[in-house]
């Protein structure tokens, strides 16, 4: 195969010649990254990734998308260490769409060091062996006998030395070698250490390009009205008033609502509000929290569909002689990224082109593709910076509306923002979900039985009728303990669903581990003692629970603080975390979190230890919040009602990481789930009450 | 009618209807674009800019009540990327997504001069009214405090 690859990529190759690497990559997706229906197999996929210009320049595609997690800094440092340039002058562009060459560029499922630790150390490797191989050709020496440094080849022999930069044109000439060595990882003077992000210049500055900042020439701006209630339709509307307020250009309908289209957002806004819409709410609108919750309790009196199930749960209970029930809920939680969705779009008869912040944007140019009737390779996705993401972004429900609207307006760039309101009454919600625990602890004390019937709407998933994303965090757990069954109880009722940062995990997790608090309490065990004894056999989550115990001083709180713990094993990480909390006068204040991690070998701790905080701040917003349904619609529609943690709330957060040469789990989701049931382990400490419902809405 | 004011230190006029949020007349009509919307009713504190000196929420601010003041955005905060807290917020490393941070750094601002060496409870008080959804709360604290020292040292790192 011939290294020359010609790439009609004007933003990457910036008119300069050089060396643009294309090559098969075997690509390894995770379950989540797999597409429905699509086989699972894994299939070798041409990419390039890296380009290296005649001025020195050296300039990384970066295939995922950035919301925060730190994709940028930290596949371009799995790159620049193999590739031995100088840090200090890497640039990166956002990889453009393309399944031929990159596969499926989804982030989600903290997948993106996962699945690209060895490609792009990979990449990095063959890119300076093909320019290694062009000066030894130049010097007419053997390659083996030169090295690399800092973005020069060198020979050690002759103290001759060749830039990159020098050498780009002749390497891209070169057969790209069948196999390259990586580093030692005692050799890497990048990965491992704590670099400053690259992303941040732009950012407090006011120059990163999200979204929601994409501006187009003769670009006009759109909002579009939905049917509060989900799956409803338009039955008749009237624009005349809107159409009447200044500014106001157009009023069109759409497959989802009415488009009102004007000189700039606000406008566009007020043109909204002068709308008369008469819709057709269908059946959902008779749909309420309330209803969803009665149901979820009727299901898990009846059979489910099997999980997991070790010993025999059902006998063991029969003859306990210490049992426990408990039912657990929580509630359906939007995503509330500080960027509101949006999509900028303009659609001609042979083209489309769209600015989007998306976790998706494979998906986003296949949405666009099919809203437009255009071939797939006539739709130009460019990804921007996104203002969060949190799993909402992963679909491209948003990329699709926008589209639609300015393929009504054919050569019209057009904006689509949605306001909070639609944000939040339109997501895709973390389910709301209920699991009734039966359990017992056997003549000593320890667990002897431990199970769940869990109700929660499906993901769209699963096998056997087991959505096993919808049980994740239950039937995962690694504890030891002879009697275990999981039942799931499939719910649909009408209100859209998707990943919400760290999926099945984050309300699952605050069952199981406080159920198992619960059990060590009926037992007269200590909650740290106990999770040892129940995961002798699992070393990862025994080491990050140990460490988090030491550093937290598990059993001599701070004075007047109470403490609670909990574990998980998510995304390929491990993750132990104790929480100190006062309750004073029926009122909670979180004063400092203790986390330990196994995410195996680190790239950047900096952006770990970002991670972990933010994962943290994520969950805590969890005991806050609720999207509640009534008429079948969504009763909040802002931060007044939708409470998310803020900055006076902060508790201090300290992280410790587990040194591992394992290969490297998932970060962005590792601290979600363990945080809100190490609080109410915490609360119970504090009060020996046992909170079992979220959000924490009434003094405790 | 033409609406006047001194934006980041220059004439600005725009002739847009006087009601326009501030926010928008920014974003859209002049294209600054640093200044981001995130909930409409300054509740997130994505938007804040500076009035004469204040930190103030750009979307619930009509651009008639900015006629002959001076607004500061991101953009203006310094002409290379220079404040103190700009310096501070890149030392630390602060922002993930980014989305919020220049919400957080126009209030920090405008906190520090007031307050040259704001306590935790000065900041958590001044900026408890900016969400950052990815929870970099700890690294702001951290990073106003070296924004203060930074400030003190005449603005050097």
């Amino acid at each position: 195969m011939s290294a020359i690859a010609v790439f009609d990529r004007r933003n990457f190759l910036r008119g300069t010649v050089g060396l643009a690497l294309s090559f098969l990559l075997p690509e390894k997706e995770s379950r989540l990254l797999a597409q429905p229906g699509r086989s699972a197999r894994l299939q070798p996929k041409p990419s390039a990734y890296i380009h290296v210009g005649t001025d020195d320049t050296v300039t990384f595609m970066i295939t995922k998308a950035e919301m925060g997690q730190g994709t940028v800094t930290s596949l371009s440092m799995l790159l620049a260490e193999e590739l031995d340039c100088d840090w200090k002058r890497v640039k990166t562009e956002f990889a453009p769409v393309d399944p031929s060459l990159y596969g499926n560029q989804g982030v989600y499922g903290s997948a993106s060091i996962r699945t690209l630790w060895t490609p792009m150390r990979q990449v990095g490797a063959t890119a300076r062996a093909l320019l290694v191989g062009a000066a030894a050709a130049q010097w007419n020496v053997d390659a083996g006998s030169l090295g690399t440094d800092n973005g020069f080849v060198v020979n050690p022999a002759t103290g001759a030395r060749l830039s990159y930069g020098s050498l780009t044109e002749a390497a891209s000439q070169l057969q790209i070698p069948a196999s390259v060595a990586l580093k030692d990882p005692k050799d890497f003077k990048l990965i491992g250490k704590p670099l400053k992000r690259l992303d941040s210049f732009g950012k407090v500055n006011g120059t990163a390009q999200f979204g929601i900042d994409a501006r187009q020439p003769g670009m006009v701006y759109a909002v579009l009205q939905r049917c509060p209630v989900f799956g409803g339709k338009v039955a008749s509307f009237d624009a005349s008033k809107a159409k009447a307020v200044p500014g106001v250009k157009d009023v069109i309908e759409t497959s989802s609502g009415i488009a009102v289209i004007a000189v700039n957002t606000w406008a566009a806004m007020q043109g909204r509000k002068a709308l008369a819409v008469k819709w057709d709410e269908g059946g959902g609108a008779a749909q309420s929290s309330a209803k969803i919750s009665a149901l979820f309790a009727d299901l898990v009196t009846k059979p489910g569909a099997e999980a997991k199930k070790t010993g025999d749960p059902e006998k063991a209970l029969a003859s306990a002689s210490k049992k426990l029930d408990a039912v657990y809920e929580a509630p359906y939680l939007s995503h509330a990224p500080m960027e509101p969705m949006n999509c900028t779009a303009v659609v001609t008869a042979d083209r489309c082109e769209v600015w989007a912040s998306t976790q998706g944007p494979t998906a986003a140019r296949e949405t666009a593709a099919r809203v437009t009737g255009l071939a797939p390779e006539k739709v130009k996705v460019n990804t921007l910076f996104m203002g969060g993401g949190f799993g909402r972004r992963s679909g491209a429900d948003y990329v699709g509306e926008a589209v639609e609207v300015a393929k009504a307006m054919p050569g019209v760039p057009v904006k689509l923002t949605w306001s909070r309101e639609d944000d939040m009454q339109h997501d895709h919600y973390r389910p709301a979900a209920y699991v009734k625990f039966a359990g017992a602890v056997d003549a000593d004390g320890w667990p002897a039985v431990y199970a769940a019937q869990v109700a929660c709407p499906s993901f769209g998933g699963g096998r056997g009728g087991v959505d096993s994303t919808a049980v994740e965090g239950i039937h995962t757990l690694e504890y030891a303990i002879p009697h275990f069954q999981v039942d799931y109880h499939r719910a649909d009722v009408g209100i859209p669903v998707s990943y919400w940062r760290a999926v099945g995990y984050t309300q699952n997790t605050f069952f199981a581990e406080s159920f198992l608090d619960e059990l060590a309490a009926a037992g007269g065990k200590d909650p740290v003692a106990l999770r040892r004894k129940l995961l002798a056999a699992s070393p990862r989550l025994l080491g990050v629970l140990n460490l988090a115990a030491e550093k937290a001083g598990w059993g001599k709180p701070t004075a007047g603080l109470s403490q609670g713990v909990a574990v998980v094993n998510n995304i390929g990480s491990y993750t132990a975390e104790v929480a100190e909390v006062s309750v004073v006068d029926g009122k909670l204040k979180v004063h400092r979190i203790v986390c330990a991690v196994d995410c195996g070998h680190v790239v950047n701790p900096a952006i770990v230890k970002q991670q972990i905080e933010s994962g943290i701040v994520y969950g805590l917003s969890a005991m806050k919040s609720a999207i509640t349904i009534d008429q079948g619609r969504v009763q909040q529609g802002n931060f007044d009602k939708f409470t998310v943690m803020r900055i006076d709330e902060m508790p201090k957060v300290e992280v410790y990481i587990v040194e591992s040469d394992k290969n490297p789990g998932g970060i962005g989701e590792a601290s979600v789930p363990a945080v809100l049931p190490a609080v109410c382990n915490a609360i119970f400490a504090a009060t020996g009450k046992r909170i079992r419902r979220m959000p924490i809405t009434e003094k405790i | 009618m033409a609406i006047s004011f001194t934006l980041n230190g220059g004439n600005q006029s725009v002739d847009v209807d006087p009601q326009t949020p501030l926010l928008w007349v920014l974003r859209d009509t002049i294209g600054l674009t640093g200044t981001k919307f995130g909930c409409g009713m300054a509740l997130c504190g994505a938007c804040t800019v500076h009035v004469n000196g204040s930190a103030t929420r750009a979307c619930v601010t009509p651009i008639a009540t900015v006629a002959g003041k001076k607004v500061t955005t991101i953009e203006g905060l310094s002409a290379h990327t220079t404040h103190a807290v700009q310096l501070a917020w890149l030392e630390i490393d602060v922002p993930q997504c980014g989305y919020c941070q220049s919400g957080q750094i126009m209030a920090a601002a405008s906190l520090l001069s007031k307050t040259s060496k704001p306590t935790d409870a000065d900041i958590d008080e001044a900026l408890k009214g900016n969400i950052c959804r990815c929870g970099t709360y700890g690294q702001i604290r951290t990073a106003v405090h070296r924004a203060a020292e930074i400030a003190a040292n005449g603005g050097k790192a």
